[in-house]
């Protein structure tokens, strides 16, 4: 790197960056402020739940009369919340946590090029990005309140509810322009900027991760955007493509809406496979078993994921053989996701495990996905789903692919590459405090809502307690507010760890963690285009323990 | 902006090229989401949905489907002779581009000016909003595509493209000829069938 470099402006350097770095810490900056505020709205709600009707403390007094009277919670802005928590959250906390953080500070480090292809587009699509939350969440601000009808805004009721819900599907066409942007620099980048001897064979699983993950943002994503599209007609302009008055198509919303969502919870977890195999292979000290296998799994999901849709519509009155085809495809893919569950033990088995706080988080991620996966195969047979659809029992099941899944990663992914962005480490004892207390709270908080589901208890109400049926389960409506409480105060360890450790960490120097990847061949933090020199790849990612070497690592780029 | 010295990657791509090709690719999709949405509506309103011929002009709009085709051959032309080093062919197709692609979107807005005389508007009926929000979308792409054109044009007349990198009308090219093939599909299923 020159000095000239060096010289930018303090604007050009953090704020309008177009570093793939700093846009990577921008999106990681951004996306946990986000998930901070969706666990807000979470809490909010939970409150509600486990106590209907009870007027909340301190907070309840600071809301206004649209929102809450006197301290109690009005049924229309309990419904804006749930819809915002699972926007915020998906939208604008963990696509963009996987996806553009990681994907934006790692990928190009990891394949040896000095940046992304196409530096501007990368800053255009962050720059897109932030705006669309403040367009969503400014909806609580509107006469109307925020959006209300669920993050799957079914029709009729998303076509024809206030303004919020405009500004939602607003928000909603620039989140995935943002992405789609993302996705064609991920692609190009990977397929064209890769360091000599980084065949496609040896880059990295979170490499191959972003790299399929990208193929479906940038494939499902437009069709999403038709349909926000077709839906801000019906709002704006007077159509009615999804009003049944004027002959329009309730379920043609869902087929659209769910072609890019089934796809999106793969956009949301295949990013934390890949990471988490980084990180698992990494502190066994172990090659990754079967790395051509995972390779093909993460493949394989992601082209099972587009025929699958259909499994959120077995209610929908569809002919019952469509749905059988949809519940088969959907139980195929169990069998990649076994192969990687399976691959990921394999990797750790008799290896020299290192306990890190990343090792801890990429562990828990591994057995929560294999509980996750296991409610989703109750979801998928359609006779089953006929009873549990729309109960608790989904609730529980997408938390545990997203909280469980997805979150966990991306705790292993902050805590691996934190001594990468800044050159300091995480402080260990507070990481693994924080690992322990929200795993705990985690399980607490959403396992007994599989129970609370079996019971039949609703997925979106509002008092539950208005229903006989379900007066006698309030006990574990307490009690998963409560943990829910534990949980989202555990997360303030991980901010307080984060905010200390950007000043105080300990320093480190290239590569703490001891692995082989070429991010770790780089200076911590890495400076303008990255490497002193363009590396060379000798061989694949992980290569740990090999016999008769003095060292049980041997970094990609290193010749002998 | 601090490019990579050759934009040729390990694909031997370039990469500009590339992602313009991976953009067309998420297009296919987004028309695809619309064209979907048009056959499943029109299969639910068969007895209502009006023949083609009975509502749109259909010689006039086969006359603009004629000039969007003959606006991707003076591309290639215009293109062709730049690679050959022969900028004012380039410019010459740059320009008889731009203007058959603006003549298209003139007799599109004389045609919409037209239906919406006669009562046909994106809410007077499930096939107006078809008709004009798949039209509609493809009118706005040709619009940036002239608008990107024009762009390109002015690098041209710059001497910004030389027989070796002539890679930036490659890709508006690219694009343009995609535009151009969705309308021959939409004039078929909306104009045609
Ligand atoms: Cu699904």
């Amino acid at each position: 790197m020159s000095e000239s470099h060096q010289k930018q402006s303090f604007l050009r350097k953090y704020i309008f960056s177009v570093d793939h770095k700093t846009i990577g810490i921008q999106f990681l900056f951004t996306t946990l402020f986000f998930f901070l505020v969706g666990g807000a709205l979470a809490l909010l709600l939970r409150w509600q739940l486990a106590y209907p009707g009870k007027p909340m403390p301190v907070l309840g007094q600071v809301f206004p009369e649209s929102m809450m009277v006197g301290g109690i919670m009005l049924p229309e802005f309990y419904n804006a919340l749930f819809t915002m928590h699972a926007s915020v959250m998906i939208f604008f906390a963990i696509i963009p946590l996987l996806v553009g953080a990681f994907g934006n500070f790692v990928v190009p480090l990891q394949i040896g090029a000095p940046d992304m292809a196409f530096p501007r587009l990368n800053m255009l699509s962050y720059w897109f990005f932030w705006p669309s939350a403040i367009v969503a969440l400014s909806g609580f601000f509107v006469q109307s309140g925020a959006a209300a009808t669920g993050w799957t805004a079914y029709p009729p009721l998303s076509a024809i509810e206030g303004t919020g819900q405009t500004l939602w599907v607003v928000a909603v066409i620039m989140v995935g322009a943002s992405s789609l942007m993302g996705a064609i620099n991920y692609l190009t980048t990977i397929l064209n900027m890769r360091a000599p001897g980084m065949g496609l064979f040896r880059m990295p699983m979170t490499v191959w991760a972003i790299f399929i993950t990208s193929v479906i943002t940038l494939l499902a994503t437009p069709v999403l955007t038709s349909a926000m599209i077709m839906l801000l007609f019906d709002r704006t302009m007077g159509t009615h493509f999804f009003l049944s008055e004027g002959g329009g198509h309730v379920l043609l919303w869902q087929h659209l809406f769910w072609f890019y969502s089934h796809p999106a919870v793969y956009i949301m977890i295949l990013p934390g496979m890949g990471i988490v195999s980084d990180v698992i292979s990494t502190f066994s000290r172990k090659p990754i078993f079967g790395y051509h296998a995972m390779v093909y799994a993460i493949m394989g999901i992601a082209f099972l994921g587009f025929i699958v849709w259909g499994h959120h519509m077995f209610q929908s009155g569809m002919n019952p053989t469509v749905g059988t085809t949809f519940m088969l495809s959907t139980m195929l893919i169990a069998v990649p996701s076994a192969i990687k569950t399976f691959n990921w033990l394999g990797t750790m088995w008799r290896g020299t495990l290192r306990f890190t706080s990343a090792m801890l988080n990429a562990i828990a991620f591994v057995s929560m996905f294999v509980i996750g996966g296991l409610s989703g195969i109750f979801m998928a047979s359609t006779a089953v789903d006929m009873y549990f659809h729309d109960t608790y029992f989904i609730v529980g099941h997408i938390h545990y692919v997203l909280f469980g899944g997805s979150m966990f990663a991306a705790f292993a992914g902050v805590y691996y590459w934190f001594p990468k962005m800044f050159g300091r480490k995480l402080n260990e004892p507070l990481g693994k405090i924080h690992f322990a207390l929200t795993f705990i709270a985690f399980n607490c908080t959403f396992f007994p809502m599989h129970i609370l589901g079996i019971g039949g208890h609703m997925r979106r109400i509002y008092d539950p307690m208005q229903y006989t049926h379900l007066q006698h389960l309030q006990p574990i409506n307490v009690f998963i507010t409560l943990s829910a409480f534990v949980l989202g105060v555990s997360q303030l360890i991980l901010l307080v760890n984060f905010v200390k450790s950007l000043k105080w960490g300990e320093k480190v120097g290239k590569n703490p963690w001891e692995s082989n990847t070429l991010e770790w061949q780089a200076p911590s933090p890495p400076g303008h285009g990255n490497f002193e020199t363009t590396p060379t790849v000798y061989r694949g990612p992980y290569e740990y323990s090999e016999p008769g070497r003095s060292s049980d690592f041997h970094p990609q780029s290193e010749a002998a | 902006m601090e490019q990579v010295e050759s934009h040729i990657g390990q694909m031997g791509v370039d990469s500009r090229k590339l992602g313009v090709w991976l953009f067309l690719a998420s297009e296919i999709m987004f028309f695809t989401g619309l064209i979907g949405a048009y056959i499943v509506l029109r299969f639910a309103h068969l007895q209502e949905w009006p023949h083609p011929g009975a509502v749109l002009n259909i010689p006039l709009t086969g006359f603009n489907t004629f000039l969007l085709i003959c606006s991707s051959a003076t591309l290639v032309l215009g293109l062709a002779a730049g690679q050959r080093g022969y900028r004012e062919g380039l410019q010459v197709g740059l320009f008889l581009t731009i203007l058959l692609g603006s003549l298209f979107l003139l007799i599109q807005m004389k045609e919409y000016s037209i239906l919406i005389h006669e009562g046909l508007t994106i809410s007077s009926s499930m096939y107006g909003s078809c008709f004009f929000t798949l039209t509609g979308f493809h009118g706005a792409h040709v619009l940036v595509g002239v608008i990107w054109l024009i762009v390109v044009f002015i690098r041209s007349m710059q001497g910004k493209y030389t027989p070796e990198d002539s890679m930036g009308v490659e890709c508006v090219g690219l694009y343009w000829h995609f535009v151009d093939l969705v309308w021959i599909i939409l004039f078929t299923i909306v104009y045609l069938i």
